[in-house]
């Protein structure tokens, strides 16, 4: 399979122009916006705090959002693709296939019933939605002579969201208060959330992070067939259940830290495997810092389209990502 | 074929054969829609007992009752049993269209479509008069239906291709409908949420005049068609032998369907799953011919919407929860028994 980026040195080389490239989107995402800035302006907040309102929204606002974005997007590209191999799927994603509905609903039942407040309680109750919800998918979408199969996948993804949707609704409207604390977050966004999300999710993210690229290899050989890894020697069915853990903390991950963002994660390895080809190890970091810059720009938008006021990020990366859905299911599944 | 009655308008125009079980089941349907829709009419802040219900729809119950049951709880009601015909008839004919058990129209996207141009109209054209909002609404449907079939075009429609797609189209409707409600004004952010899962609160009889004769013409419109939708269940290759104009019906019928759809939608918002459930359970009961289907499946639609609705209003009192939310509740679990059923297909 030819790919753009065939050599090594090529692809480091691509790896140098994302990161540039993720640095300049930084930058552009720290200075603009309703309160337009400038470089030096940011550097004082920090070295030369005076109290101003420049001042602070770059230190309250603007960094923790540019953090929130590059972290959550490397998450995001990674999950896609992790999924994507797992069920050998072009369409697979963390919102289609309802681990986002899941991790909602338990956060708003958590929130409602049972009163949590701590961040850390708040991660552990999204990783679980994110779990038992991509569990169902899952299973249900194995079911049937012709094992997993995309259009089953999806259907079960759309059917779980609705159901774990209405049923969060329906706990919202009982619930005003508990609303309120809620709906900031169930509109998915990487502003407004102070830097202590962040601190507290970033363990489990490096963790996922470098279990991710572990695993990458493994994920080479089972993308060959399960029978072939088998007969290699593999032990399927541990890979396949250390991916599933890898995926629900990467979500997870995402989830607590902006709530539920969709899409970000079938597009990303698309266009990463279209850049290196097929090696997982490269797919995976490629559609981590894609992931990163597609978050990055879709919040710098987010901003721009209905200033003053901000659209909802999980908006715009479904308003991206569904064009892309709709491409790959008429390419796709033809085979 | 003594279990049958036949009926015949015209040589060429439109016939079919009721099942005498369809005649009953259709019976036994409507007297349960009755009698939920009166109980349902006693239920409330004030409670009132069915028999005075009773007495003040034949005009002899109390002024204070008739006051209550007539001018609060009567539209609302009888909204509720239009909307659930609609969207289960609606449901009866794409299902029969696209020969899928999973397919409906909101599943499809269809709802969402409507729901985009009735939440965008009711923002960009704030003065304009309401009752323009079924033909929008009956516009998008029509539209996303276009935009739905063409994409899943590609040397024909295979059902599976064109629900992955519905699938898409749905979301990017929902995302489309979130971002236009960010652009509305305050006062009718309330409003226009309520499309996103769909509830009846707060209709009045303008309402119930608004979408009836659409309703009503529309249900009769699909009656005098069931022959075709009939013929279009037997496949593509049996329908053109059997000398249908297989791709001029498809067209008529989606038509309906989306017509529908829409005018469901210009009132309710997006209900979901009542148009997958409700000509689900009438095939089960009576089989698939579409006249009788199609008819049982609009009582039992009626009888969906009256219960959740009921149910979204009773059961958390004084707080009404959106009637969508318990349609998607029973919903869900459904769609996903009959995946699970299908998954050798």
């Amino acid at each position: 399979m030819s790919s753009l980026l065939a050599s090594n040195f090529r692809k480091i080389l691509g790896v140098a122009f994302a990161i540039l490239l993720l640095t300049y989107l930084s930058y552009a995402s720290l200075i603009f916006g309703v309160i337009d800035t400038s470089w030096q302006t940011a550097i004082d907040a920090y070295t030369n705090f005076n109290g101003s309102n420049e001042h602070i929204v770059i230190k309250e606002v603007r960094v923790p959002r540019v953090l929130n974005a590059l972290t959550v997007g490397f998450c995001l590209g990674l999950a896609g693709t992790l999924l994507q191999s797992l069920t050998r799927n072009p369409v697979a994603d963390v919102e289609l296939f309802g681990l986002n509905a899941g991790a909602s609903l338990f956060v708003v039942f958590a929130v409602t019933f049972v009163g949590i407040s701590s961040l850390t309680q708040f991660t552990w109750i999204s990783f679980l939605g994110a779990a038992v919800a991509g569990l169902i998918v899952y299973l249900l979408g194995s079911f049937g002579r012709d094992g997993l199969s995309p259009v089953k996948l999806v259907l079960a993804g759309a059917a779980i969201t609705a159901l774990a949707s209405s049923i969060r609704h329906g706990m919202m409207v009982l619930n005003e208060k508990a609303t309120d604390e809620v709906l900031f977050w169930l509109a998915g966004s990487v502003g407004g959330r102070k830097l202590e999300y962040l601190a507290t999710v970033f363990p489990y993210m490096i963790i996922a992070w470098i279990a991710a690229f572990v695993l990458a290899r493994p994920i080479q050989t089972l993308l060959m067939g399960d029978d072939v890894a088998k007969g290699l020697g593999q032990r399927t069915l541990l890979v396949k259940f250390s991916v599933g853990i890898v995926i629900v903390l990467l979500s997870g991950c995402a989830v607590a830290v902006a709530g539920p963002i969709g899409f970000v994660g079938l597009v990303t390895p698309h266009l990463a495997r279209y850049l290196v080809g097929i090696d997982t190890r490269w797919v995976l970091l490629y559609s981590g810092l894609l992931g990163s810059i597609l978050l990055l720009l879709a919040d710098i938008g987010a901003r721009y389209i209905a200033m003053p006021a901000e659209v909802p990020i999980g908006v715009m990366t479904a308003l991206i990502g569904i064009p892309f859905f709709i491409y790959v299911a008429r390419k796709g599944l033809d085979k | 074929m003594k279990d049958y009655l036949s009926l015949r308008i015209g040589k060429r125009f439109s016939s079919f054969q009721l099942h005498k079980k369809t005649i009953w089941f259709s019976l036994l349907a409507l007297l349960i829609v009755i009698a939920v829709a009166i109980v349902s009419l006693g239920m409330g802040e004030m409670k009132i007992a069915p028999l005075d219900v009773l007495k003040v729809l034949l005009g002899i119950g109390s002024e204070e009752n008739a006051l209550i049951v007539e001018q609060f709880r009567l539209p609302r009601i009888v909204i509720a049993i239009l909307v659930g015909a609609a969207l289960a008839v609606a449901g009866a004919i794409m299902q029969g269209l696209v020969r899928n058990p999973l397919a409906s129209p909101d599943v499809l996207g269809v709802s969402g479509g409507a729901s985009v141009f009735a939440v965008g109209f009711l923002i960009l054209f704030e003065t304009a008069s309401i009752k323009w909002l079924p033909p929008i609404a009956f516009l998008g449907a029509t539209l996303t239906t276009f935009l739905l079939y063409a994409l899943s075009w590609k040397k024909g429609v295979t059902p599976l291709r064109l629900v992955m797609i519905g699938v898409g189209i749905k979301i990017a409707a929902g995302a489309i409908v979130t971002m236009l409600i960010m652009f509305s004004p305050f006062l009718l952010q309330n409003k226009a949420l309520l499309w996103l899962t769909g509830s009846i609160y707060g209709v009045d009889w303008n309402d119930v005049f608004m979408i009836l004769p659409w309703v009503i013409g529309l249900i009769l419109v699909a009656g005098l068609l069931a022959r075709r939708v009939n013929i279009q269940q037997l496949g593509d290759d049996l329908a053109t032998s059997l000398g249908s104009s297989l791709q001029l019906d498809r067209f008529f019928l989606l038509m309906i369907c989306a017509a529908l759809t829409g005018t469901a939608v210009s009132v309710g918002g997006d209900i979901s799953f009542v148009a997958l459930l409700a000509p689900h359970i009438a095939k089960q009961l009576i089989g698939p011919s579409f006249g009788g289907a199609m008819t049982l499946s609009a009582f039992l639609g009626a009888i969906i919407v009256l219960l959740a609705d009921l149910i979204a209003r009773m059961a958390f009192s004084p707080i009404e929860v959106p009637v969508g939310v318990f349609t998607s509740a029973i919903g869900a679990p459904f769609f996903i028994y009959l995946l699970y059923k299908n998954r050798n297909r």
